[in-house]
């Protein structure tokens, strides 16, 4: 109806739509359009790692039926939140351009501080974790520093830490090498039984797109108000329309097993909030200025040094956080934790979810999408009851593919002009 | 050349006023006693050779270099200009020849790069509106300007950096070779630009190579040579007398083909 009216009222020209050399969507079908265009010059976004998912989900269900069995799914989204949280952090160092090749270690050592001063020395448990957290976050900026000041490349300080802080695992953890958490206390259970109540899950599922709407409607009027043009009405509706009945079902379907994790929740609600960060606020701008342009960045006025160590900082003590969850998933701390292939697996995630291994562009939903494939593949692999020599090399390959398609496509963005 | 250069504009307040500057890096005189004035609503081009000193002479008033010697006013008042953004505060903005601009960013987040209105919660919508206000005051061809800078061409770019630079409404803008690099067509249009950033009553400094598009906008054209003044030129004085000014030089090739040719411009020009 609006669309109609807009078109009907000619005279005030909207201010960004003065320029007659370029078309403009208008409507529901203008969005399709738009959207269909955006994927052709390869502005992805998140297109080939969904695709991805229902070919993995595919082929596993063809194999094993049990994996798509609603109780497998939440044992998979129970995983998928101790990776997730460490991935989380990896987006935000790739965003500034930088990697953090330490943050299994990191994990690790985090849960074995945790394990020691909580179960042998009988910390209180919040005592245990906000130091497991603080030291994370002091080892990031050790990072940030050696970046900053010493111009060492982040790359080899990370790696330098991988050793080190795996070393100070192994010494925290001494001759016992593996602390069990007790069974029933709350951590143990949030990481293994706690479940959203249904009607807890059925509420919080309607809130984004509850939120898409009102915050879109709020956009338009003010677009409106200052003669700006404004997204179609319809294509706002359908997008919140797809994204509540896309999540209502899956959680009724979560519900038929054991339920929604609360843990797999609490990811989701990190990963909204990190999205918030990076895309409305100044840090969340500034973060993308360096990763694309640092000199530029620089001469804006942007404190990038700041900028860098909030990065590092904001993934060890992400990585530090997912290690506590990792403990509490596994009941215990050990001198495995955090080793194999948990490093590769968050880097991993962030990549095949649209996070650019070259600074400035990704987002914090790419964790979430990028973890939840990387666990498919591990579970499915599991229930095949295949070797861990398989699964590596899988999983190898799907990054592998994951990296093709950023690099075709960003050839595809430059060509087409699109950065 | 046209209408524009010949009619003479009242000169504004004096906005820049340099006497007697001098820049010394070790035992080299990079600067030495360099005079400068620029009115508001005027464009300076300075024009030199390959270390006359012009680029020295930009950072000076960018704020990246402190001067050995020598006094700077600035609406007529001494200054010092101790880091960039002292400069940037009093009114003095800067588009270096590499843009420093964002390619992943759209032309809004880098027109408001570092200076984000509200910073907790983006206020995109009114800075869309400064952004599209400022563009149209400059006439700017942007077709989008959510669309990000990687897509947009040269001259789009030069204009976005130099929308950037007028955000924080400056004095005095200083553009260092606004038109190396452009094609023909961008280059016109970054000319137009520059007359309507000094029509909008912003002092120009504009850096150049190029003798066509100095003449084409500017208002006085200041030679520097080896790190001196030699000499403030009329945009109608000849090719031949720019040249010897900037190399030093009366006798090289351009003053020898002017020499050739003389005779037949002459003719060519009786009949008008």
């Amino acid at each position: 109806m609006s669309q109609e009216t807009s078109a009907a009222v000619p005279p005030p020209a909207l201010l960004d739509r003065s320029d007659v050399r370029v078309r403009h969507a208008t409507g529901f079908g203008g969005s399709v359009a738009a959207f269909v265009d955006r994927v052709r010059s390869g502005d992805l976004g998140s297109l080939p790692v969904v695709v991805g998912l229902v070919i993995i989900w595919t082929v596993f269900t063809s194999l094993n039926p049990v994996f798509l069995s609603a109780n497998n799914l939440v044992n998979l989204l129970f995983d998928c939140a101790t990776v997730g949280v460490i991935s989380l952090g990896i987006v935000s160092v790739l965003m500034v351009g930088q990697i953090d090749l330490s943050v299994g270690s990191m994990s690790g050592f985090a849960s074995a501080l945790v394990g020691t001063l909580w179960v042998n020395h009988g910390w209180p448990l919040a005592a245990a974790i906000v130091l497991a957290v603080a030291v994370g976050c002091a080892v990031g900026a050790l990072y940030a520093l050696l970046f900053n000041r010493l111009g060492m490349p982040s790359f080899v300080a990370t790696l330098a830490g991988l050793l080190a802080i795996l070393g100070l695992q192994l010494y925290v953890l001494g001759a016992s090498g593996s602390i069990n958490l007790p069974y029933g206390s709350t951590i143990v259970d949030f990481g293994q039984l706690m479940v959203l109540p249904a009607a807890v899950s059925h509420g919080l599922a309607l809130l984004p797109g509850a939120a898409i709407l009102a915050l879109g409607l709020r956009t338009r009027a003010r677009r409106a108000a200052v003669r700006l043009s404004a997204p179609s009405l319809g294509g706002l509706v359908a997008r919140a329309l797809v994204i509540t009945v896309l999540l209502e079902v899956v959680v009724a379907y979560l519900d038929r097993g054991r339920g929604v994790p609360l843990m797999f929740g609490v990811f989701l609600a990190m990963a909204a909030a990190m999205d918030y960060a990076l895309t409305r606020t100044r840090w969340g701008r500034s973060m993308n200025a360096v990763g694309g342009n640092r000199e530029a960045a620089r001469r804006a006025g942007i404190p990038v040094r700041a900028i860098y160590t909030s990065a590092f900082v904001l993934c060890a003590g992400l990585a530090s956080l997912g290690g506590v969850l990792a403990a509490a998933r596994l009941a215990s701390a050990s001198q495995q934790a955090g080793t194999g292939d948990v490093n590769l697996n968050a880097i991993a995630a962030a990549v095949i979810g649209g996070t650019s291994l070259f600074g400035g562009r990704g987002s914090a939903y790419s964790a979430v999408l990028g973890v939840i494939v990387i666990q498919s593949i591990a579970s499915g692999l599991t229930l095949l009851n295949l070797s861990s020599s398989l699964r590596f090399m899988i999983t190898g390959a799907v990054l592998a593919i994951a990296v093709i398609v950023d690099s075709l496509a960003r050839q595809s963005r430059v060509s087409h002009g699109r950065a | 050349m046209n209408d524009e250069s010949t009619t003479r504009r009242p000169r504004g307040e004096l906005v820049l006023s340099l006497r007697g500057v001098s820049k010394n890096f070790g035992a080299v005189s990079a600067l030495a006693d360099i005079e400068l004035d620029v009115h508001a609503g005027e464009v300076v081009a300075l024009v030199g050779d390959n270390g006359a000193g012009k680029s020295t002479l930009v950072k000076i008033l960018a704020g990246a270099h402190q001067p050995t010697s020598g006094t700077i006013e600035f609406g007529g008042r001494p200054i010092t200009l101790a880091d960039p953004a002292a400069a940037l505060d009093l009114g003095i903005a800067t588009v270096f020849q590499d843009l420093a601009l964002c390619e992943n960013l759209d032309v809004v987040a880098n027109i408001f790069l570092g200076r984000e209105l509200s910073p907790l919660c983006l206020d995109e919508v009114t800075m869309e509106v400064r952004a599209w206000t400022l563009l149209n005051e400059l006439s700017a061809r942007i077709p989008d300007v959510r669309d990000v800078v990687a897509s947009l061409s040269g001259g789009q770019r030069q204009t976005v950096a130099i929308a950037r630079s007028l955000l924080l409404d400056p004095k005095l803008i200083m553009l260092d070779e606004p038109t190396a690099a452009l094609g023909v067509a961008q280059t016109a249009e970054v000319l137009n630009l520059i007359e309507r950033v000094r029509d909008r009553g912003h002092a120009v400094i504009m850096i150049s190579h190029n003798m066509e598009d100095v003449r084409a906008v500017a208002d006085r054209i200041v030679v520097l040579r080896l790190g001196r003044n030699n000499g403030v030129f009329d945009p109608d004085s000849s090719n031949q007398d720019l040249v010897a000014a900037i190399t030093g030089a009366s006798e090289n090739a351009v003053s020898r083909r002017a020499g050739r040719h003389q005779p037949a411009q002459a003719a060519a020009r009786t009949p008008s």
